[in-house]
């Protein structure tokens, strides 16, 4: 199972163009709802509304050279580790749900468009990476779900409430489940059942893919921005018009250190 | 005034739920962040400013006495005990100042928690909270008077 491209053996009954027109109508919806999304909520616009405020009240004008630097270390801690979310569980869950993604996405996409016809041979390296990717999205992802996010850890809901927002985290999971699935199906000879789950499969995808509008999918393209322009306003001064930090002795206070829950 | 929140620094943690007296700072349930349900029914009184650690919440001036984008900006320094402030006037002049976090002097009155006795299993599930009865100088107690006894007197 772990070394058989599963869109190669699709390929003997549906012809692997249908199985790339999929994929490339999964991008165009991405795109689509994203640009919906940033319509109907003008977020960019005021993202760069904001930008251009906090512009206005730079205490100095950073250099290119700083500018690129502070951007580097954006992308180095904010992005591709999430330092935002500390030093806990949360972090590692999202983690290991975004390089799974990623993993799984990108194997997907190699393996669609560069060995699903019959007259290829897949590395062996790709169906393994397309696996592992969705076992580390599905580790990350129910993870979260069970234990970790908002709703049950600090708000005692049921795992089992949903509500909109948890579109795009279930969508993400059962995708990622539901492919897994349908490859073990299919790798054991299962007649119709691997049928039945590589259909469901199919739906979860879109699903997640044509529901950007109404999900948080579109947050992986606004969360860097935000953590660039957060860190370049803390570098100019302007520091989103926020007082100075207090240079008082830290006896005038409790002395009460603990860890803000910056871990959502 | 009313409050609003930044959804970019707003991370849902749902500080200004707990703490918002009037209950209008809600999880909005698309986004999992937090929103103002009823800017009419904000007073302003900063409780969620202050509470957000991701300094995600900010308050608007409403458009007839604070037209020209006047700002108030706070920042909460839990250790220090400091509430930092500043003003920016619509003419341009900003005033800093900090405040502390209580009301009471810098340094005085902070009760020594860690120093006192530990609490025993039943005063943990006694009604009573921390510092009472003492705290209310009622050597006997609490007063305890039976449900029906509000009764007397009162005709509905």
């Amino acid at each position: 199972m772990l070394a058989t491209n599963p869109f190669a053996e699709l390929a003997k009954s549906i012809p692997s163009i249908a199985i790339q027109l999929f994929i490339i109508t999964m991008i165009l919806l991405v795109f689509i709802g994203t640009l919906l999304d940033i319509l109907h909520k003008k977020n960019v616009k005021y993202f760069f509304q904001n930008a251009k405020k906090a512009k206005k009240q730079a205490k100095k004008i950073l250099a290119s050279g700083e500018k690129t630097s502070i951007i580097f270390k954006t992308i180095g801690s904010d992005i591709l580790t999430t330092a935002e979310l500390g030093a806990g569980k949360r972090r590692v869950a999202h983690l290991l749900g975004m390089y799974g993604t990623i993993i799984f996405w990108v194997s997907s996409a190699v393996m669609i468009f560069g060995y699903s016809s019959s007259n290829t041979i897949t590395p062996l390296y790709l169906p393994f990476l397309w696996h592992f990717g969705a076992l580390m999205t599905c580790l990350g992802g129910y993870w979260f779900w069970f234990f970790l996010r908002v709703d049950v850890a600090a708000e005692a809901h049921p795992w089992y409430r949903l509500i909109q927002a948890d579109l795009f985290v279930l969508s993400l999971v059962i995708t990622s489940t539901l492919g897994l699935i349908w490859s073990f199906l299919q790798s054991s000879n299962i007649a119709g059942w691997d049928i039945l789950f590589l259909a469901l499969f199919g739906l979860s995808n879109l699903v997640l893919f044509g529901g950007v509008y109404w999900s948080k999918f579109a947050h992986m393209f606004y969360k860097p921005g935000a953590a660039i322009q957060k860190n370049l306003a803390k570098a100019d001064g302007s520091r989103d018009n926020l007082p100075t930090p207090s240079n008082k002795p830290k006896q005038f206070g409790l002395g009460i250190k603990r860890e803000a829950p910056k871990h959502y | 005034m009313s409050t609003f929140v930044y959804m970019t620094r707003c991370d849902g943690c749902g500080h200004c739920v707990d703490i918002c007296p009037s209950d209008i700072m809600h999880i909005d349930k698309v986004t999992r962040r937090a929103v103002n349900i009823e800017p009419n029914m904000c007073w302003e009184c900063y409780s969620c400013v202050k509470a957000c650690p991701n300094d995600a919440i900010d308050a608007r001036g409403y458009a007839d006495f604070a037209p020209m984008g006047h700002s108030v900006r706070v920042l909460r320094d839990e250790e220090k005990g400091t509430i930092s402030w500043k003003i920016k006037f619509r003419n341009g002049n900003e005033k800093n100042f900090e405040s502390p976090i209580t009301t009471k002097p810098w340094g005085k009155y902070i009760p020594k928690l860690a120093d006192g006795e530990m609490p025993t299993k039943e005063d943990i599930e006694s009604q009573n909270l921390y510092s009472e009865p003492l705290g209310l100088n009622i050597d006997t107690g609490l007063p305890n008077m039976e449900k029906m006894k509000f009764k007397i007197g009162v005709y509905y």
